[in-house]
């Protein structure tokens, strides 16, 4: 087994995939994908619905003719693929331990590496709903993975819990296939799905979503019975007296995703309390010299076309970087203002004179926004919008025309026109 | 006839009351943009969805589908019942017509390739 590569890719989902081939475009030929699974396209691969690549390809893909646009690219340009492999382990100085039936535990040595490991699911432990432990309880992305490709339908009386739109699509799902969805329960007085997957999975179905409401117990013994579900108060908290009780056999959790980075932690790489993500400057670069990151493993992205469009950033400069292409950098770092929740990149480095796409979310929905983007007090650019929302990422360009009014860090706040 | 439907054109949501008389859309309120007009008046007078779900491999694993065209919602369940009764072989290519004119001209085509 080859143990050199210019840029090793760990992960094989969408971010990777993207990652590799633009690293191929820009120069790189020597390049490894690490795949855990025994096919490429990540989680695509389960997530048969269409609806993705339509600002990317302008048309409705599912999930796994996604995934076959990008696997053909990386056939074409044969690029080399270790599936069913597992990274160990990753040094800051970019050597990977990688392990697979065939070849044991081996160690990579790369000029560059890009993290595209995905996120996972958060739990029902990261909530502490009291009630024993029955059967019956899944993540969303659990039961997608049950139906979709094991051919099983997990249960036929289903409550779910967050209007992820994981849980979304397993509310319509599951309903196709003959489970009666009772009800979808959200924390939050909104939702943080899609609101094309609110129509087209709970409003299509008649499937209602109770806002500002959570499970307070999970009851049965070996199998789930039911549950109880309680309006919350403006703090969270249930309310006495506001209990509902449904009859199920089924739970779903769609309660968020966390960025998996256990070998980026592992590595020393810097990360960010917000995104749960590395820290990273435009070329999405980590604070590891050419180790980039890209996709969900940096920031939980809603649509699969904007993880395509950042790997492909850090294919790029993962590929100039293995070239030996390194100049010397100068950050700014940008800030959280008023109704942001994070900002990505967490620098900029100003000696790249290429104009920068600055990703961020907002705190609560504000209709006719104003996205100000400040270099100590001065305004550097302003970009009106006719309505932000928490639940979908939000973009705006930073031109490199204007790194010379640039003083400091630059801060991205939100307010209304 | 009044119907109310969310508006799925932008982030917004806005909630369109559509009102119809003799099955024709005589008044559209609460689009904040005409682009929800549009929506609305597709979805009241006969809303269409692609079908995607998943019909199973003789050899035991499961085949991504969709119908090519969006069809009736009011038609999923029914071809939901034709689709589950199927089974197919090995080998399967992203494309290829697994039923064929399951309504209306429509085929159903595998989103994947199965060796």
């Amino acid at each position: 087994m080859k143990t050199d590569y210019d840029i090793v890719v760990i992960g094989g989902g969408p971010a990777g995939l993207a990652a590799a081939v633009s690293a191929y475009d820009n120069g790189a030929r020597d390049i490894l994908i690490v795949e855990r699974e025994n096919k490429l396209g990540g989680i695509l691969n389960q997530c048969i619905h269409n609806g993705f690549g339509l600002k990317r390809f302008g048309e409705s893909l599912t999930g796994p003719e996604y995934a076959a646009r990008f696997v053909a690219e990386v056939r074409d340009r044969n690029i080399e693929t270790l599936l069913q492999t597992t990274v160990l382990s990753l040094s800051a100085d970019k050597e990977v331990t990688v392990m697979n039936a065939e070849n044991g535990v081996k160690v990579v040595r790369a000029k560059a590496v890009i993290l595209a490991m995905g996120c996972r699911e958060r739990s029902r432990g990261a909530l502490n709903i009291p009630g024993s432990r029955p059967a019956g309880i899944f993540s969303a992305g659990a039961a997608q993975k049950f139906v979709n490709i094991k051919g099983y339908l997990p249960g036929k009386k289903v409550v779910i819990l967050g209007s992820g739109d994981i849980g979304l699509i397993m509310a319509r799902r599951m309903t196709l296939e003959g489970a009666k969805v009772q009800a979808v329960c959200e924390i939050m007085p909104y939702s943080s799905g899609l609101t094309r997957n609110i129509v087209q999975c709970l409003d299509d179905f008649g499937i209602p979503l109770y806002l500002s409401h959570t499970i307070t117990k999970i009851e049965g013994k070996d199998r789930v019975t039911g549950v109880v579900v309680s309006a919350v108060d403006e703090n969270k908290k249930p309310v006495p007296g506001t209990e509902i009780h449904f009859d199920c056999d089924t739970v779903l959790f769609s309660v968020g995703l966390i960025p998996e980075n256990e070998l980026t932690k592992e590595a020393g790489i810097e990360l960010s309390p917000r995104t749960k993500g590395a820290v990273v400057d435009q070329t999405r670069e980590t604070s590891a010299s050419g180790i980039f990151a890209c996709g969900n493993v940096l920031q939980v992205h809603d649509l699969v076309d904007f993880v395509s469009e950042e790997a492909e950033i850090a294919g790029r400069c993962a590929a100039e970087y293995s070239a030996g292409e390194r100049k010397e950098k100068f950050f700014v770092h940008t800030r959280e203002g008023a109704e942001v929740s994070y900002v990505l990149p967490q620098k900029i480095d100003l000696n790249r004179a290429e104009d920068v796409a600055l990703y961020f979310r907002v705190r609560s929905t504000v209709i006719k926004a104003s996205v100000v983007l400040k270099s100590g007090e001065k305004t550097i650019a302003e970009f009106k919008k006719p309505i932000v929302v928490p639940g979908e990422m939000q973009r705006v360009k930073l031109s490199a025309s204007l790194f010379g009014d640039i003083s400091g860090d630059i801060t991205v706040e939100v307010k209304k026109q | 006839m009044m119907k109310e439907l969310t508006c799925i054109e932008c982030p917004k949501g806005c909630r369109i009351t559509v009102e119809l008389t003799d099955g024709a859309v005589t008044s559209v309120k609460g689009n904040d943009c005409p682009r929800g007009r549009k929506y609305a008046e597709s979805e009241v007078v006969c809303p269409m969805r692609v079908l995607t779900t998943t019909v199973r491999c003789s050899s035991g694993e499961m085949v991504s589908v969709k119908t090519d065209k969006p069809v009736k919602k009011a038609e999923l369940f029914e071809l939901m019942k034709k689709i589950n009764g199927k089974i197919v072989d090995a080998p399967i290519k992203t494309g290829q017509i697994i039923i064929e004119n399951i309504t209306e001209g429509i085929n159903l085509i595998s989103t994947c390739n199965i060796e």
